[in-house]
């Protein structure tokens, strides 16, 4: 069983593929079982450091774990007008880093390229993913998923109505 | 320039209280001409809040009406907005998004301004005459009008412009509701959501002030509010909407949604109803009962022509957005919030702001697919070319949920299109 000293890259790439196509497939609520109870989902505003809060400051989306299970609930409803009928998306991961290796977490970067294809527009979301994941009962969950985006704010995209 | 075309614009049925508004305002690109020339070239615009560059030195550049624009603070403290190009040769000078700095250079050739403008240096000054800069002309320019309102920041385009305080109308009034909720001065917080939507611009004027559709464009948000324990207070939707003056407008309402200034939900606990009680009483202290409750209690959704939007909803965003094509237009959004707002306060603003509020909420998506749909079903204008904004048309008092608003909107905009630029007396 992988422990945060020994899990290997590959295995890291494996479960980050993983995650790509559960979001690919819409398969939302498997998706969010990937994220541990006290998990968090960060967009920061594009002006913002990396680093920074957003108790403190204003970022697209900042989603505790009971704000994340809301925003599939709404995904998953044909009242959630922005993604109704639903948008094709197709998640590229790649340049997978393990970055540190705690007592009992690693710190992970993946830059990702996500394509949204609506009424004929695609839109392209570019930027770094950076993980914060634990292993809970031998398996590895995603305690903080972070999204920075490299782009002047979503020009022309408008919006972050699916799951980057 | 079609006279023609700008005349039919709007059709006005008071007999029968029928308001309609042509779908060719929102499609052809000779209306958005005459918006630049007509519109944003003359009238008030917002820059920036003060609380953006708090220290001197500080700066910041932005867009506004197409106009790379540097607002600065000098090193006494004054405030500036100068053209963000050099007077040699017309490089912008400054290319920071912000900053702080004792003079701007321009990387080009060198040239060097203070925060005010003012030039200081060039190399090879030798070889210019001695009274090279007499005039200023060599100044970096300031633009050509420039006003504070309770430290919102304005400029305009038209050196005529009427004052400030006289363009706003009754929205002036709405500002102090505004930066009343401070005693010290209202922030803006930092992040700013920048984003572009495929439609034309005066389909987010009249959404941001629309309280018709939130039970069906948002009833995914609704159902959140109603999903979650103690997310609601026991406060029915409620209210009205008013012309300002100057095409200026608010809809004016209760609302069930928690409001950091200051409407208690059951989710913020014992402390947070402390602490919200007490902001609460202090506006009552401040401005009576009255005024007290209106501030605290009442939201607002206030639009000051022609692009200006404050909603002060369970956060306060201010929001602006200017057209780049017909169906395109680039939006800049802010939170802003009274400084000495606690930690705690702060927080949960920020995160009742993102549950509506932005690209990434459980709202404003669903706000930016409307528009792109109502650009998308415009295509039809030919066979179906008027909407209609009638409701509540007959009434004294128009409710919150009718489309005063909009009217009030389009009649200065159909008034302001149609004045064409030499009779509008400027110098």
């Amino acid at each position: 069983m992988a422990t945060p000293a020994d899990i290997t890259r590959i295995e890291v790439e494996d479960f980050l593929f993983l995650e790509a196509e559960m979001l690919d497939e819409w398969r939302l609520k498997e998706w969010l079982a990937l994220f541990t109870l006290d998990a968090s989902y960060y967009v920061p505003a594009t002006d913002l450091t990396p680093e920074a809060s957003p108790a403190t400051s204003l970022f697209y989306i900042a989603d505790d774990r009971s704000r994340l299970e809301s925003r599939v609930e709404r995904l998953l409803k044909r009242t959630a007008h922005s993604e109704y009928p639903r948008s094709k998306t197709r998640h590229l991961v790649t340049n997978v880093r393990i970055r540190e290796r705690g007592a009992d977490s690693i710190f992970v970067s993946a830059a990702f390229a996500v394509y949204r294809t609506k009424d004929a527009v695609t839109d392209l979301y570019v930027g770094s993913n950076r993980y914060r994941m634990v292993f809970e009962d031998g398996a590895l969950k995603i305690r903080e998923k972070r999204c920075i985006l490299d782009l002047d704010g979503l020009k022309p995209q408008g919006r972050i109505s699916i799951l980057l | 320039m079609a006279g023609q075309s700008l005349q039919d614009t709007i059709r006005v049925d008071t007999a029968r209280n029928l308001y309609k508004v042509a779908r060719r305002n929102f499609v052809a690109q000779e209306i958005l001409e005459a918006e630049r020339e007509r519109i944003f070239d003359r009238c008030w615009l917002y820059l920036g809040h003060a609380s953006e560059i708090p220290q001197p030195g500080d700066f910041l550049t932005r867009v506004v009406a197409g106009r790379p624009i540097v607002f600065s603070r000098d090193k006494d403290g004054a405030l500036h907005a100068l053209l963000n190009t050099c007077p040699h040769r017309g490089a912008q000078v400054v290319r920071e998004r912000q900053g702080n700095a004792k003079s701007f250079q321009c990387f080009y050739h060198g040239w060097t301004f203070a925060q005010d403008g003012k030039l200081r240096g060039q190399p090879g000054k030798e070889s210019y005459d001695a009274d090279f800069n007499r005039d200023g002309d060599a100044d970096m320019l300031p633009v050509p009008r420039f006003e504070i309102y309770r430290d919102f920041a304005f400029v305009s385009f038209d050196r005529g412009a009427s004052s400030l305080p006289e363009y706003l109308a009754g929205a002036a009034e709405y500002l102090d509701i505004l930066a009343d909720q401070s005693e010290v001065g209202m922030v803006i917080v930092g992040g700013t959501q920048e984003y572009a939507i495929r439609a034309n611009w005066k389909l987010l004027t009249e959404n941001s002030i629309d309280g018709y559709h939130a039970a069906t464009t948002h009833a995914t948000y609704l159902d959140y509010l109603k999903g979650a324990a103690g997310n609601l207070a026991k406060v029915p939707f409620s209210g009205v909407g008013r012309d300002l003056g100057n095409g200026h407008a608010v809809v004016e309402y209760r609302a069930p949604w928690g409001r950091p200034v200051a409407q208690w939900i059951p989710l913020w606990g014992e402390d947070g109803k402390r602490e919200i009680e007490g902001i609460h009483a202090r506006l009552c202290e401040r401005f009576g009962k009255e005024r007290g409750d209106r501030i605290a209690l009442n939201s607002r959704n206030l639009l000051i022509f022609p692009n200006l939007i404050i909603n002060d909803v369970m956060a306060v965003t201010v929001r602006t957005f200017y057209p780049s094509a017909p169906d395109m237009m680039q939006v800049s959004a802010w939170a802003i919030a009274p400084s000495e707002e606690s930690d705690w306060a702060r927080k949960y603003r920020l995160f009742s702001f993102l549950e509506f509020l932005g690209p990434g909420g459980f709202a404003t998506p669903d706000d930016v697919e409307a528009l792109e749909q109502c650009q998308r079903g415009f295509q039809n204008l030919r066979e179906a070319p008027w909407n209609d904004i009638s409701k509540g048309m007959g009434r004294e008092q128009p409710s919150f949920d009718d489309e005063i608003q909009m009217r009030a909107f389009w009649s200065s905009w159909h008034a302001r299109i149609n004045t064409p630029a030499d009779t509008s007396g400027e110098g």
